[in-house]
């Protein structure tokens, strides 16, 4: 996967360039024949070039450059459907209340200080989100077999996980469901494990492949890591039912292959944060292994701040704590240990039950608007008489709507109604309002129905 | 049961296919306890001490002379500012533009012609840590097989760092025991002796753990041996304007070799000078030939961030922003960073008098020649022990010591601890 090693020779034209060389060339008259031998075997000294002349310029992340390209575009009626980032009726960002609250508070209090947070992150923090995934009645808290770390948000759970399973588990595969996030294969091979797909999306009927993904889960090797989407598959929308969800369980745990969650929208899909945590707690009720990445960068609103954490949950105890003091030596040469600001803020708020309970009516807040503009985006097309089924609108769940758009008729609808979205058709609900429903309508209708 | 059955025999024991996993032994049960981090253990160690009289000169981090924990003035008033009227929506997968932009004044210049050339590729870093992290990544991906040379000692993350990012080290002389100092003709001859083209870790200012740094005319003669041999510098500065309280006269190594035409790379962090530890801010930067240069390899960088945490986190980046980017509030953190670094120096020169009061038999020089946050005392790991359990004086087992943990308080107590475990040696 790297990019060639391009060895160029760049002419050295540039005023600074003769300067360098003029203050090169000193050295040279000193030791001629020593620099002499020194410059032909060096691929890296030759004239003062750079080390990393060779480099390419690398493509713009898929999906954060929509959001670049949008920034860019001067249209009154853009719209941005690209990064899964809440937006209010009114088209604007949200900080949630409950965070604005707990924010005064930091900042007006003068006993709170910055100091290091420890390699494991806020401990309260860590408790609490525990008991958010896992209830706070689950077996494997009361009986410390979880392990919990503060990481910088889903991402570098993700990371820190895959790290340490590279590190010591024996087994190098994890299977991805296809599509899934965009970061997922470069995170996991960066941490040095090998990219597995299993079928989940159908196209056909912008549903579940629940049996290729069965067939699949079948067929992979006994111990692999299977990464499972906890509730709002990103960017399909798609998720498995409950019944669904109990006969994937009693495959893996019948294959020993190892579950590992990405939990970036409890709460956000449901609006509920129990009903949403139900695959995972189900999992956990077992009593087998797995892990999980929670990220708080949806349901509190805190996506800058990096918040998220990584439990694992063992057999015993004594594992757990072992787990812990190796998942240490993964952070600390990684960023040494998390930042305090964003988990501060959600230890606060889960901790304080007025608090939580506001947090809990906010949430659904915005979990119902989304709800709300997949009703009215499917209305929409349904008035419009757009061709197609277009009924995945509602049945799908979570931020995101794979639309079923290919990529040209996303670029048309760019071109044509300035609407960015992620080139495979997923669009973020979370980025409508009812005033720019419409144009959305009118852009999949027109991309749809025009001769691409 | 085809299934169990067809399982190998270590797995045949352990799993129960009908109830689920219930019996199911550990995938984790052969993991080893790890290690406890050799600095930040210390600071553990301390917390659960109960005496009185207990001293944590262990980890870097600044303390008043009552011992506390210091928010600087400036910080505070940034924090201000922000709360409340900021979104936190994600920074750009680089970080804060504007925090980036601060930075590189701070380290290569107010007036830098490289920063009007655009000629840096920089992006926000997850404190010196994540910068030195992200620079290893990049060197593995684009160097594949190049090493990293770093100095005898260096602080002990640099080693776990460039080990996880896949990158090879090898050592070159530093530190001199019996001068406690700088081994300089050594320092020469690794450099000399490395094959052309090597990756050199330097520590711009004030090294972490000993101190003990080169002079000017040090700086300039190890500039112009590394341009011959054409090897890369990358500079950890972890310390500016902490070391002599001036940020300007901190980056003169730095300055050294940009006149000398280095293309260099740079780790800065704000954990110490602008006392933000926990928010872990700091900044990776790469100085290339040429602005196209620079958008590539800042790209390049990007690429290796994003799939490690996505983008830097957005508070600690908007206070440095805040605070380097008004002028009253720059000039506040410039006093208060003096103030800081004041204090260090001051102690440094106390616990020296003392134990030459208390007729220590030993030369005691290194402590006011150093500079920093850090005096490598040159106390054994025994005699470390010793200071810890029978002094409850807690510092890493190297006999490095946080001045910033000593204070007109316990400054005579260390000073007679260190006196007691060094009297007969």
């Amino acid at each position: 996967m790297r990019p060639p090693v391009i060895f160029q020779t760049t002419p050295f034209f540039s005023s600074s360039g003769d300067r360098r060389l003029n203050t090169l060339a000193k050295h040279f008259l000193q030791t001629e024949s020593e620099n002499n031998r020194n410059m032909s075997t060096s691929p890296t000294s030759s004239h003062g070039d750079s080390v990393f002349a060779h480099l390419v310029l690398a493509p713009e992340d898929p999906i954060l450059g929509v959001t670049l390209a949008y920034n860019k575009d001067p249209s009154p009626v853009k719209l941005n459907l690209g990064v899964g980032a809440y937006r209010t009726e009114e088209g604007k960002p949200l900080v949630l209340n409950v965070v604005r609250r707990v924010e005064q508070e930091l900042v007006s209090n003068p006993a709170r200080n910055k100091e290091y947070l420890p390699i494991t992150g806020v401990a309260d923090f860590n408790k609490l989100s525990a008991q958010l995934i896992f209830g706070a009645d689950s077996p494997a808290i009361q009986e410390s077999r979880v392990t919990t770390v503060q990481c910088l948000s889903g991402t570098g759970s993700l990371r820190v996980g895959g790290e340490f399973l590279a590190k010591h588990y024996h087994q190098r595969n994890i299977y991805l469901p296809k599509p899934t996030w965009g970061n997922h294969p470069k995170v996991f091979t960066l941490a040095g494990l090998t990219v597995q797909t299993y079928r989940y999306y159908a196209p056909a009927t912008r549903g579940l492949d629940f049996q290729g993904l069965m067939e699949d889960l079948g067929a992979a090797p006994s111990g692999s890591v299977i990464l499972l989407h906890a509730c709002a598959h990103n960017p399909t929308g798609v998720d498995p039912t409950a019944e669904q969800w109990e006969e994937i369980r009693k495959l893996i745990r019948s294959k020993a292959l190892l579950p590992f969650f990405d939990s970036a929208y409890q709460g956000f899909a449901s609006g509920s944060l129990d009903k949403d945590a139900q695959p995972v707690r189900s999992f956990v009720a077992d009593g087998g292994e797995l892990l999980v990445a929670q990220s708080y960068a949806k349901n509190m609103g805190l996506y800058g701040e990096r918040v998220g954490a990584l439990s694992i949950v063992c057999k015993s105890a004594d594992v757990a704590s072992k787990v812990e003091s190796q998942l240490k030596l993964v952070i600390r040469p990684m960023y040494s240990n998390p930042p305090i600001h964003g988990a501060t803020i959600v230890a606060a708020v889960l901790k304080d039950s007025d608090l939580f309970n506001e947090w809990t009516i906010e949430l659904k807040e915005m979990a119902d608007r989304i709800i709300s503009m997949r009703q009215q985006l499917f209305d929409a097309l349904h008035a419009r008489g757009t061709p197609g089924d277009w009924s995945h609108i509602i049945k799908q769940i979570g931020m995101f709507t794979f639309t079923g758009l290919n990529s040209e008729q996303v670029s048309f609808m760019t071109r044509e109604y300035h609407i960015y979205m992620t080139s495979d058709g997923r669009i973020s609900m979370a980025g409508l309002s009812s005033k720019t429903v419409p144009h959305l309508a009118d852009a999949i209708h027109a991309a749809v129905t025009k001769a691409v | 049961m085809a299934v169990r059955n067809s399982l190998s025999g270590q797995l045949l024991r352990r799993s129960s296919v009908v109830a689920g996993a219930r019996f199911m032994s550990s995938w984790f049960r052969s993991i080893e306890p790890a290690p406890k981090d050799p600095i930040l253990g210390v600071t553990e160690a301390f917390l659960a001490d109960q005496s009185p009289n207990k001293v944590n000169v262990g980890v870097g981090a600044y303390r008043d002379d009552n011992g506390k924990p210091v928010v600087l003035e400036c910080v505070r008033e940034a924090e201000r500012r922000i709360a409340g009227s900021q979104f936190m929506e994600y920074l750009p997968i680089g970080g804060s533009i504007k925090m980036v932009e601060e930075s590189l004044k701070l380290a290569y210049g107010e007036n830098s012609e490289f920063i009007k050339d655009k000629r840096i590729g920089a992006v926000q870093a997850l404190s010196g840590t994540g910068a030195c992290r992200l620079f290893a990544a990049f060197q593995h991906r684009f160097h594949p097989n190049s090493q990293i040379y770093i100095p005898v000692p260096t602080w002990a993350n640099h080693h776990n760092i460039w080990r996880d990012a896949g990158v090879p080290m090898k050592t070159f002389r530093y530190y001199h025991p019996e001068t406690r100092g700088l081994d300089f003709s050594g320092l020469m001859e690794d450099i000399k002796n490395a094959p052309d083209g090597s990756f050199f870790l330097l520590h711009a200012c004030a090294h972490n753990p000993t101190g003990v740094d080169p002079s000017e005319e040090q700086w300039r003669e190890i500039s112009s041996l590394i341009k011959i041999k054409g090897h890369f510098p990358f500079f950890d500065m972890a310390y500016q304007g902490f070391a002599s309280g001036d940020p300007e006269r901190d980056a003169k190594a730095i300055r050294i070799f940009l006149e000398d035409g280095h293309l260099i790379g740079l780790a800065q962090s704000y954990a110490k000078n602008m006392g933000l530890y926990g928010q872990r801010v700091g900044c990776l930067s790469v100085l290339c030939e040429d602005e196209k240069q620079a958008v590539a390899v800042k790209s390049q960088l990007q690429l290796l961030a994003r799939p490690m945490y996505s983008n830097p986190p957005v508070h600690g980046a908007l206070i440095v922003s805040t605070v380097l980017g008004d002028p009253e509030l720059k000039n506040l953190w410039l006093k208060e960073v003096k103030v800081m670094a004041d204090r260090i120096i001051g102690m440094r020169a106390t616990l020296r008098e003392n134990l030459e009061k208390l007729g220590s038999p030993l030369p005691w020089q290194h402590i006011t020649n150093q500079i920093g946050m850090f005096c490598y005392s040159g106390l054994t790991p025994e005699q470390v022990d010793r200071m810890t359990n029978e002094f409850h004086i807690y510092m890493t087992r190297n006999g490095r010591i946080s001045m910033a943990g000593l204070n007109t308080g316990n400054v005579g107590y260390v000073a007679n601890a260190i006196h007691e475990v060094t009297k007969s040696a």
